[in-house]
């Protein structure tokens, strides 16, 4: 049973109706008991990252999804859902997010010249970076997936499995033992994007 | 590299997908959820779902259709047709949709855009405009295509993308449904003015069409067409191919 964290962000439809084609349990939950219970955490997100932090922290599951992770339990941060894995961003001040991953969340027009358009928006191919990550058992080096952002995850270095070039190679990915992120939309990305569910749902504990 | 987008566009009428020339004149294609399944299947980059008589006949957009549609396809969807408020994309985004395309509701409305952009985003926000020169000037149209806003087009959509409009889709009436390619000099004047991805719309009749619009303005981010797609006349495979042999960026 895969838990879709609930903290009034975004819509989840999408996510569900997708894990329901590759034949996976899931949950829409907010519920603390809800999530021990699951075999794995969703956290999906969109929007701004204060509001959606500041939404997060006061639906109290911010301990639960840190505690559950560093038990060992899968967690897949989805675009927004990403970002806050990481420990900070500057989208609009500075907010902390769950710091699960070393690194913060920068504007793309630091690093991109300024004649490409923001947000990062559309289908782009993925490059893999170090070892094949384990949710990309299903796919290939340069399958494309759909993003949507204006923030990336910087000085996440050692923890970005795939990139995509937009001026810039920009983190597509990040993994931290059993906690993974995708900063682009796998409920979105055709066939592509549920194999990447699929594998997320298959990982063991 | 980003690639190009191929976007079949679903005329929804009665529940059931047409298409029209000059907008007059619909019949009947098919079902939007066996078509939205197919094109989703066979290449599609992303949907668009428009509720072509939502706007005109004063009612809300068909919503049952959406979830279905939206429930079994897995790439973009954007929605429009009688969208006037914050409450519409509300219920639209909860059905499933990426995007909400908006257009009378704007004209009527423009704090729409800037509400719905607050709300849910730039990226969320496409402003759909219905263009046609009128002695020379391109001018919006309101409600389908029936009716002259007065408004000059270009000053129109800088003003959208102002208040948040995160995409433009344009319409040219002038070369809707004639099948003899896309209007370049009504883009070229739109992708010189705003800064935010430009969705081509009316006029493709066949696959150089598409190869002729991205390399006549590499600004141009997509090309969107409804006809050529449902009645078979152009794979969007086919089209995909012949453009990544042209190398032009796209999803194969």
């Amino acid at each position: 049973m895969i838990a879709i964290i609930d903290y009034g962000v975004g819509n989840l439809f999408s996510l569900k109706s997708s894990l329901a084609a590759i034949g996976a349990d899931a949950i829409i939950t907010g519920s603390c008991e809800e999530i021990k219970n699951a075999d794995k955490i969703l956290l999906p997100g969109v929007g701004a990252f204060g509001d959606a932090a500041e939404k997060l922290k006061n639906s109290g599951l911010c301990d639960i999804i840190k505690s559950e992770a560093n038990n060992g339990k899968p967690l897949l941060g989805i675009c927004l859902g990403m970002q806050l894995l990481l420990e900070k961003s500057y989208e609009y001040g500075e907010h902390e997010g769950l710091g699960l991953i070393k690194g913060e969340i920068r504007p793309i027009s630091d690093v991109i010249p300024n004649n490409l358009k923001i947000p990062h928006i559309g289908w782009n191919a993925l490059k893999f970076k170090g070892e094949k990550s384990r949710l990309f058992k299903y796919i290939k080096d340069g399958d494309f997936v759909y993003f949507v952002h204006s923030y990336y995850a910087a000085d996440c270095d050692e923890f970005v499995t795939a990139t995509a070039e937009y001026g810039s190679d920009l983190t597509a990915s990040v993994e931290n033992g059993n906690v993974f992120g995708c900063q682009f939309h796998p409920e979105k990305s055709g066939d592509v994007g549920l194999n990447i569910l699929r594998a997320f749902n298959e990982m063991e504990v | 590299m980003i690639t190009k987008r191929i976007i079949p566009c679903l005329d929804v009428k009665d529940g059931r997908v047409v298409k029209g020339v000059n907008f007059e004149g619909l019949s009947d294609v098919s079902s939007p959820i066996e078509l939205a399944k197919y094109y989703s299947k066979n290449g599609a980059d992303e949907l668009v779902f428009y509720d072509i008589t939502a706007s005109s006949e004063g009612r809300a957009l068909f919503t049952d259709i959406l979830c279905e549609v939206a429930k079994t396809i897995f790439i973009p969807l954007t929605v429009g047709g009688g969208i006037n408020s914050v409450s519409d994309f509300d219920r639209v985004l909860k059905c499933g949709a990426d995007k909400v395309s908006v257009n009378s509701g704007a004209i009527k409305n423009p704090d729409l855009i800037y509400e719905a952009a607050k709300l849910y985003g730039n990226q969320c926000v496409v402003i759909s405009a219905d263009v046609k020169r009128v002695d020379g000037v391109f001018r919006v149209f309101a409600k389908g295509g029936r009716e002259n806003t007065g408004m000059e087009a270009i000053e129109w959509i800088k003003k959208c993308v102002q208040m948040g409009a995160g995409e433009v889709v344009l319409n040219s009436i002038d070369t809707d449904g004639v099948k003899n390619g896309f209007d370049l000099e009504m883009l070229e004047a739109v992708t010189n003015a705003v800064n935010v991805p430009v969705i081509a719309s009316g006029g493709a009749g066949k696959i150089e069409d598409f190869a002729k619009l991205f390399k006549a303005n590499p600004k141009v981010d997509a090309g969107l067409a409804a006809s050529i797609f449902h009645f078979g006349e152009v794979a969007i495979s086919d089209l995909k191919k012949a453009l990544a042999a042209e190398t032009i960026p796209v999803r194969l």
